[in-house]
Formats: C-alpha cells, structure tokens, sequence
C-alpha cells in the first residue's frame, strides 16, 4: 500500500516515527445484502486520538467494530478488505477474536454496566483475562482512578453498577475497559448521553490514556473533535443510482487541517455546520 | 379561552376545558371505562368463589394429623393424609430435577446459539405443541416409557410425567427471560475478552436467573396440580413412601380418589387435602412473582 494516498495521514514532524498499529485496507461492510460501508483505507498510529466524524448512518460504528471483530455478533454481516492490527490480519483464519478483543477494548456509545456490583464490573474482565485474585483490589482501584471515578465509588464498592448514574456508568465501561490494559481504546460516541461535566471528564481522560493507549473515538461534537483528536478522519454517505446508500472514507488528516482547511468540499461544508 | 392564528393566517379559538368534548363522546368514555371494569371484576370472581369454597369445606379438617397421619380405612373417622403431601413433594422434586435443566438447557441453546437457525425454529414449535398436550398423554407417554419397561408404577414414572408437563413452560419462560437480558449485555462481556461460553455463564444467565426462577416456580405450581398424569405412573399408595421405585401418593389424586367414594370422612379429607394443596400452589405461585421482582 502507497502510503502518500489521501486517505493516510500526511506525514509531518511528529508523526513519522509513529507506525500505525491499525490499519483498515479497502475494508467494505455489508449487512445482509446492504452495503453499509464501502472501500476505506486508513492508518490508526500508536499513541494517537483519532476521531471519526460524520453524518448519522456513515458507517462510523460499523468500521469501528470492525476492529475488534465485535462484528461477528451480529449474523449476516461480512467484512471485506484487510483490518491489520500490528501487522497481522486480524480477520485470519488462525485468529481468535477473543484474543483480538483483549487487545482492543471498547466503550460502546450507550453505557452498558454489567448488572453486577461496581467491584465486580471490572473484576469481570481483569478475571478472565487472567489477572490474579490476589492482584484483584488493586486493579479495580487503578481502573477507577484512571476513569476519573475513583473518588465518587471507593465508598460502594458492593454496590450494583447500576445504581450509578449514566455519566458514571460510562466512566465505569471506561474503567472495565482499561481494567485489562489493552493496547487500543475504540469509544463509540463515549460522551453522547453525558452531561458537560463528565463530558469534560472523559476527554480528560482521553488525554491522559492517550500517554499508554491508541484511541480511536467516534463523535458527532466538533468541538470534541478538536479538542481531543491528533487525527480525524471524515466519512459521508452517498446515494448512488437506486437510491442505495453507502458510507465512505471522504478525507482522513490531521485534525487542524480537517477543520481549518480541508481539501474536499463535502468535508468543508460539514465542519462548518452547512450539511448533515 | 385564548386565541391564536396559524400559519396561513386563520383565527383558531383554544379551549382547553372538558366542556370540548361533545355529551356522546363523555358519555361514552363513561360507559366503556364501567364495562371494561365490570368484567375486570367478573374474571377474577371464580377464583375468589373458588378460593372461598376450598377453604370453608377443608378448613374443619385440616390439624397437625392432616401432615402426619395416614388415611383413614374406610369407615373410620380419624387420619391425615401425610403421605399424599410427602408423595406430591418427591414427584415433583424429581420433575424438576428433569425439566430443570433439560429446560434450560434448551433455552439457552435457543436464544443464544441457536437464534434463527432452522433447528430452533423446530425446538420451538415442538415446544409449543407439547405445551399444548393434554396432561393425560403426558401420562401415557410416561406410562410407555417408564412403567412398562420398569415393570410397575413408581414415583420416578410419575415425575417423569410431570416433567413432560414442565419442560415446555421452563423452556418458554426462560428464553423470554433470556431475550430480555439487552445484546448490549453480550457486547460488554465479549468486548472485555470474554469467550462465548463466558459471556453466558458468566453475565446472561445470571442476569436472567430471577426469570429462570420463575419459570421453574411457574412449572412447578401448574405441575403441582395435575392428577391426570399420575393415574397410570404414580399411581396411589396407603401408606408412607419415599422410595422412587415405589407407588406414591400424591395430593391431586388422592383427591381424585376420596371424591368419588361415599364416606363422608374422606371427602372431609379431599376438601382438606385441596386446601392444602391450594396453600402449596399459592406459596410456589406468590414466590415466583416475589423472585421475578427482584430484577436488577
Ligand atoms: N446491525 C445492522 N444491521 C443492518 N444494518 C445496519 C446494522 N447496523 C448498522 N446498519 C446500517 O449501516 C449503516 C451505517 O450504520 P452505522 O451504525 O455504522 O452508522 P453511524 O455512522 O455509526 O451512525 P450514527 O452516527 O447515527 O451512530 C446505516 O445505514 C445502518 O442502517
Ligand atoms: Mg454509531
């Protein structure tokens, strides 16, 4: 692959000694027999917040899962192209997606607590992925601090996740999530049912996980956009002839250049507000 | 009253009071909420009646003999039917010990493996059907199974029986406890690296379990009550048993029995023996609803 097409980033001082620890290769999505996504190519680098924007029913959650295979559960649905992560196909016939997901966590865009206590939230995926019981306490707590929601539990601990309110429940996906230290953070609109303080929280935190972790975030928050993301990646959805719709890659650089001078015009008129 | 104009410039008075409403549309609003109460009340009438009556004729009867005594031989006054309560408790404790995870079993396979394929669509009709098997043939189908091969009549034939009658409402019951639990529950456990088997066991199961209970308590309260698949498997007995090889007692049928006979000491027994049956029926009943409540 020729990485000086459109759809990379343009390598600048900062990044180029950055290999991408993600990359999607002409990767197509259908669901049944409709084309949700169409032809994208793109490089996620180590260490880096990369956001995907665009219009509802792009196709932004449909690449996203497809990182982590979280595409498998739902039947019917077929990954084209390559997704690369380090290296190795991730889609390979050797590969076991269990493994995949322990290296690609994700925080899915409604909070989705288990309905066990906070504790046992996160010592859920810290136990099967093999952290010692021993280790247990330990781990919660640092899960909890990195999430920002340390302060707020340490007190319930035995308490149902449930009984938390929707900001810190989102905080606490983010902290079972972290809980098994994977290497990416995918976020699927992470603060879109959030009110501006624990919105606020979470790109805090994003900017502190940022030092150990690669995180690709889906948002339709401009703002959040730029203030979190190294990278952005625009995607739009066109109609072609039948009316059929599909998503696709529209323009992928660095952030500032997204928002203060793109090259494509869809991409123009969608960060200033004119379309979608 | 205020008023206001649209878009194409037409005056439009509000009102916002009941006197809005034409005389026919109250009046008929009146009407329909007096029918749809009325047969509200109707339809729990003969439980109420039914209820009343099982308690006024069994409650003289019913004392401590009632749970520790044998049946009276005919012509004698005094005596319990211990033996029947003990005989409906194995039978049913073996039914569930069948359905239990049978049931189960299925509808896991079900709503989590199985969604859309062609063999759950067959598992679910076969469900149906079975569920729609009149009681009896349940006793048929343990009668020809069990009792002929085994050589005789036996507890384990009658709760084999029962747990023809079981299987359908766990398996019914607990997959819509199953679907209930959000795919975004699934999502979580697999997307912290939880295997398939993981993901069930570990978060949807649990996560269901006061739906599994009410299905099992659900089962247990309308096998409970069947005398029909108990003829010819059970059977009857006079005496104590605990034995699973050996003829039982059971409530249902030992009601069945006392009923038809002309001594007026045992049909005081049946009507007892109805109430208690009731009061284990009404327990089971009121705690599953109890467990179902306790959802997360
Ligand atoms: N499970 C599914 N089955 C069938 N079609 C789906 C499924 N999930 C998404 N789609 C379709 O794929 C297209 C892309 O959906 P996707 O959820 O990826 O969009 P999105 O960019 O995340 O939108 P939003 O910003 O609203 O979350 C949409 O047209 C959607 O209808
Ligand atoms: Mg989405």
């Amino acid at each position: 692959m020729n990485s000086d097409t459109i759809n990379t980033p343009n390598s600048t001082s900062s990044n180029t000694t950055q290999e991408a620890i993600l990359r999607a290769e002409n990767v197509s999505v259908t669901y049944g027999s409709f084309q949700a996504l169409r032809g994208v190519t793109l490089d996620i680098p180590k260490n880096q917040v990369v956001a995907f924007i665009g219009p509802s029913g792009c196709g932004k959650s449909t690449l996203i899962r497809c990182f982590n295979r979280l595409n498998d559960l739902i039947p019917g649905t077929k990954v084209g192209g390559k997704v690369t992560y380090q290296g190795v196909d991730i889609y390979g016939d050797k590969v076991d997606p269990v493994q995949v997901r322990r290296r690609i966590g994700m925080v899915f865009q409604k909070p989705n607590p288990f309905p066990k206590s906070i504790y046992d939230n996160i010592a859920f995926g810290a136990k099967i992925n093999g952290y010692k019981k021993s280790e247990m306490d330990e781990i919660v707590e640092r899960s909890l601090r990195q999430a920002a929601l340390w302060e707020e539990v340490k007190d319930k601990l035995k308490e149902s996740g449930l009984s938390l309110s929707g900001g810190q429940q989102q905080r606490l996906c983010i902290a079972r999530t972290v809980a098994i230290e994977p290497d990416v953070v995918l976020m699927d609109e992470p603060a879109s049912a959030l009110d501006p303080i624990s919105t606020r929280k979470v790109e805090e935190l994003i900017q502190e996980l940022k030092e150990n972790y690669t995180i690709v975030i889906v948002t339709h928050n401009m703002q959040q956009a730029t203030r979190v993301a190294d990278l952005t990646a625009f995607f739009n959805a066109e109609a072609e002839e039948g009316g059929k719709r599909f998503g696709y890659l529209v323009e992928y650089n660095k952030t500032e250049a997204i928002f203060n001078n793109p090259k494509e015009e869809y991409t123009r008129q969608y960060v200033s507000g004119r379309f979608g | 009253m205020a008023t206001t104009e649209d878009t194409i410039g037409r005056t439009k008075k509000i009102n916002l009071t009941r006197s809005a409403r034409t005389p026919f549309r109250s009046y008929f609003d009146f009407f329909m909420t007096f029918l749809t109460g009325a047969f509200t009340i109707l339809t729990i009438v003969p439980l109420v009646a039914l209820v009343w009556d099982v308690v006024r004729q069994g409650i003289d009867r019913l004392g401590i003999q009632s749970f520790t005594e044998l049946p009276p031989p005919p012509g004698l006054e005094e005596g319990g039917f211990g033996n029947a309560i003990l005989g409906t408790l194995i039978t049913l404790g073996i039914a569930a010990a069948i359905s239990v995870p049978f049931g189960v079993l299925a509808a896991i396979y079900l709503s989590e493996f199985g969604r859309g394929t062609r063999i759950a669509y067959g598992v679910k009709f076969a469900t149906n059907v079975l569920a729609g098997i009149p009681a009896i043939l349940a006793g048929l189908f343990a009668y020809t199974v069990v009792v002929l091969t085994t050589g005789g009549f036996s507890a384990f034939a009658g709760g084999v029986a029962l747990s023809v009658v079981m299987i359908p409402i766990v398996v019914r019951a607990t997959e819509e406890g199953l679907l209930l639990v959000p795919q975004e529950m699934r999502q979580a456990a697999v997307g912290v690296g939880a295997t398939n088997f993981q993901s069930i066991s570990r978060i949807v199961v649990p996560a269901a379990l006061p739906s599994i209970a009410t299905a099992v308590t659900l089962a247990l309260a309308r096998a409970g009550g069947e005398a029909a698949p108990l003829l010819f498997t059970a059977l009857n007995n006079n005496f104590w048993s605990t034995d699973i090889w050996q003829p039982i007692a059971t409530l249902p049928v030992l009601i069945y029995f006392y009923a038809i006979i002309p001594y007026e000491a045992q049909k005081e027994i049946a009507w007892a023996a109805a109430l208690v049956l009731l009061g284990i029926i009404l327990i089971v009943s009121i705690s599953s609803r109890l467990l179902a409540r306790q959802r997360l």
